[in-house]
């Protein structure tokens, strides 16, 4: 009974984090120190043992006290169908672009976004490299269709996957002489310049189902 | 085969699409309506406000923005039907004989026969708690909920949460004592 008033230092700060360690809820860094804390203090593990036993019995409660009848989704069902009627789905691109934002959890999300921030930044130094690159060597160009005009060429828009490093991803723009067009947007997406000049349709496609097989990419598709 | 996520059907949903609708019913109904009948303790009623905790999600579906996951909105929305009904019909609270009816409904025979077994006597426990405790649990056992998604559904700060959460689970010990089971904490 006097276990909590002699308590190891720090002991009730992990003690309070056993309940989410136990539901696999807790952060990687947080699961880390718990694991450490659980290894070096064996009172602490017997204590984690409690908190297992409640997490089962928890779950056996729960998964006890069986389900509602058929009447309430025919009850909620009658309901919404007396709701004002609403605009109709589509199935648009912008609709679709739309649904796999909404896909997005929170976290990818912050993912993405640090992902694509790196990418963005050495995205800016790869052309500025090119565009001075070409100053020297004094490339041919016209007045009246600069080769970078925002909007002339072919692109895609593209998701980086979380898991992926800036040096993958600068590889990835690197190889396959791509161009950020604009971004980020929401949810992580850029727009990227997949050709120079307006390329079929199909042709598109074709580039932009390869490029999702790399490993660097999240998403893509092509767009106008 | 990867399924549609609920952020995607919450999109379809607020975009007047039914089949969206049942496909999320059918996915989260069980698990909300278990939130809310260890709220209320009234199959009656939890039956009811699930109606009404899905109602408002398909009203609503509009304004969610997928900053929180959408099983931790739905839960936010269902805990606000569950304390409002509570407020309105105090007296539907369930008292320890109902709590024992609940835990009852599972039990065959043999599970019966082993009503003194540790595990056993730590559900009646469980049942016993007062509502923010089982709430609390549920949450972090049950629905898997984060520090962070608890303090969201709850609307108290992380740091409450996690005391919270500490003290239910010492009243969980205390209750058992009472039952004769020292597990030696706290």
């Amino acid at each position: 009974m006097n276990a909590t008033k002699q308590e190891a230092p720090g002991r009730q700060e992990i003690e309070e984090l056993l309940p989410w360690h136990a539901a696999g809820t807790l952060s990687r860094r947080d699961a880390q120190r718990v694991e450490d804390a659980l290894a070096r203090d064996p009172e602490l593990a017997r204590r984690y043992e409690l908190v297992r036993d409640e997490l089962g019995e928890t779950i056996h409660l729960n998964e006890t006290l069986g389900a509602p009848s058929a009447r309430a989704m025919e009850k909620l069902f009658a309901k919404i169908d007396a709701e004002p009627a609403r605009r109709q789905v589509s199935f648009s691109l912008g609709s679709r672009i739309s649904e796999f934002f909404a896909s997005l959890t929170p976290r990818t999300l912050a993912l993405a976004s640090g992902a694509a921030v790196l990418a963005i930044l050495v995205q800016a130094g790869f052309i500025a490299g090119m565009m001075l690159n070409e100053t020297t060597t004094g490339g041919y160009q016209t007045a009246s269709a600069p080769a970078t005009a925002p909007d002339a060429g072919s692109f895609a828009i593209i998701r980086f996957a979380p898991q992926a490093s800036s040096e993958e991803i600068t590889k990835f723009l690197e190889t396959n002489k791509l161009s950020i067009a604009s971004g980020p947007m929401a949810g992580g997406l850029y727009k990227v310049r997949v050709a120079v000049t307006g390329i079929p349709k199909a042709e598109l496609a074709r580039i932009v189902k390869k490029l999702q097989e790399d490993k660097a990419v999240g998403f893509i598709a092509t767009t106008e | 085969m990867q399924t549609t996520s609920d952020e995607v059907l919450i999109s379809r949903i607020a975009g007047g699409d039914r089949l969206a609708m049942q496909v999320l019913y059918a996915r989260h109904h069980v698990r909300v309506y278990r939130f809310v009948l260890r709220l209320v303790r009234n199959e009656a009623t939890a039956e009811d406000l699930i109606s009404e905790v899905f109602l408002d999600i398909w009203r609503q579906a509009g304004k969610f923005e997928g900053r929180s996951a959408a099983s931790t909105w739905m839960l936010s929305i269902a805990r606000f039907k569950a304390l409002s009904a509570l407020r309105r019909k105090p007296d539907e609270e369930l008292d320890d004989e109902m709590a024992e009816q609940i835990e009852d409904h599972a039990d065959d025979p043999e599970t019966a026969l082993a009503k003194k077994d540790k595990a056993s006597a730590l559900r009646q426990c469980l049942a016993r708690l007062s509502a923010d405790h089982r709430e609390i649990i549920d949450l972090v056992y049950y629905h898997e909920k984060s520090v962070e998604e608890v303090a969201e559904i709850v609307g108290i700060p992380e740091a409450t949460v996690k005391t919270r959460m500490f003290y239910a689970r010492k009243k969980l010990s205390e209750l058992l004592k009472e039952q004769g089971i020292d597990r030696g904490w706290p």
